[in-house]
């Protein structure tokens, strides 16, 4: 396959994240896509690792994944620590910094 | 149709099918399974990019890790809310009109790249060289890594704990 056909393939899955994130009300089903969006970052760095013969395009995926999986805790954890205050995840109520 | 082009379009078929599921079915326990789906098919790509160490480490953090995290967050906050989180999308023509607008804009960027002819080269062996950049060229941000992750899980940790 040409390396063109991978990145078609992380494109479309790129923006099928981006149509999770905007259109999620929960604010877990957001972080679902930036999870998409993220994974699709990924296949994009295998393949120019891959097609350059290059290792580098591998480490910098495997910093992305680590990275997602901090990013992952956190938000979660900033996701229940909103639910506590505020009883609710629905993004379009939380509005408390709307000035 | 070698090998790798069938393979190819199994899984892309299989991830396009799963993304898909995540962003529009209603039910968020649904969209974490099929996330999981997902995430499994993208290492299958890594497999067919010749990154074996990539797909380890995929099903490992993501499929094993993120996905339970993210089950048991959804458990939690429904528990606690009493009833099932309804996910009811808003803006579709919004968004189908936004992702279709940035599809457009890497897709045509692609398209018009010069150098299409890049042939897949081999490497002997990519995990070892992975191994070797980890602990060579990149020590220094490998390391700078687990600093940002213990920091993370320590403040995710102080963030979700208990009010007492």
């Amino acid at each position: 396959m040409p390396i063109t056909a991978y990145l078609i393939l992380a494109a479309l899955v790129f923006v099928i994240g981006l149509f999770g994130v905007l259109t999620r009300r929960n604010a877990v089903g957001i972080l679902l896509g930036i999870e998409l969006m993220l994974n699709a970052v990924n296949i994009n760095l295998a393949a120019f690792a891959r097609f350059h013969a290059d290792p580098t395009g591998l480490v910098f995926a495997l910093f992305t994944i680590a990275i997602t999986v901090a990013e992952v805790g956190l938000g979660l954890a900033i996701v229940i620590v909103i639910f506590r205050v505020r009883r609710t995840i629905d993004a379009d109520h939380l509005s408390l910094l709307k000035g | 149709m070698t090998a790798e082009t069938v393979g190819f379009w199994a899984v892309a078929v299989v991830l396009l099918a799963s993304s898909l599921a995540v962003v529009i079915t209603p039910n968020l326990f649904h969209a974490v399974l099929f996330l999981a789906v997902a995430l499994v098919s993208t290492g299958g790509v890594f497999l067919l990019l010749d990154a074996p160490f990539l797909f380890g480490v995929q099903l490992l953090l993501y499929a094993g890790g993120v996905v339970t995290v993210m089950v048991f967050a959804i458990m939690l906050t429904e528990r606690m809310v009493g009833e099932r989180i309804s996910q009811t999308s808003r803006y579709i023509v919004n968004g189908v009109l936004v992702s279709a607008a940035v599809l457009a804009a890497i897709v045509g960027f692609l398209v018009r790249r010069p150098g299409d002819a890049l042939a897949p080269r081999t490497v002997p062996d990519t995990t070892v060289a992975i191994g070797g950049a980890l602990v060579g060229r990149f020590a220094g941000p490998f390391e700078l890594l687990a600093v940002l992750l213990v920091a993370a899980l320590l403040g995710a940790i102080y963030l979700a704990r208990t009010e007492d």
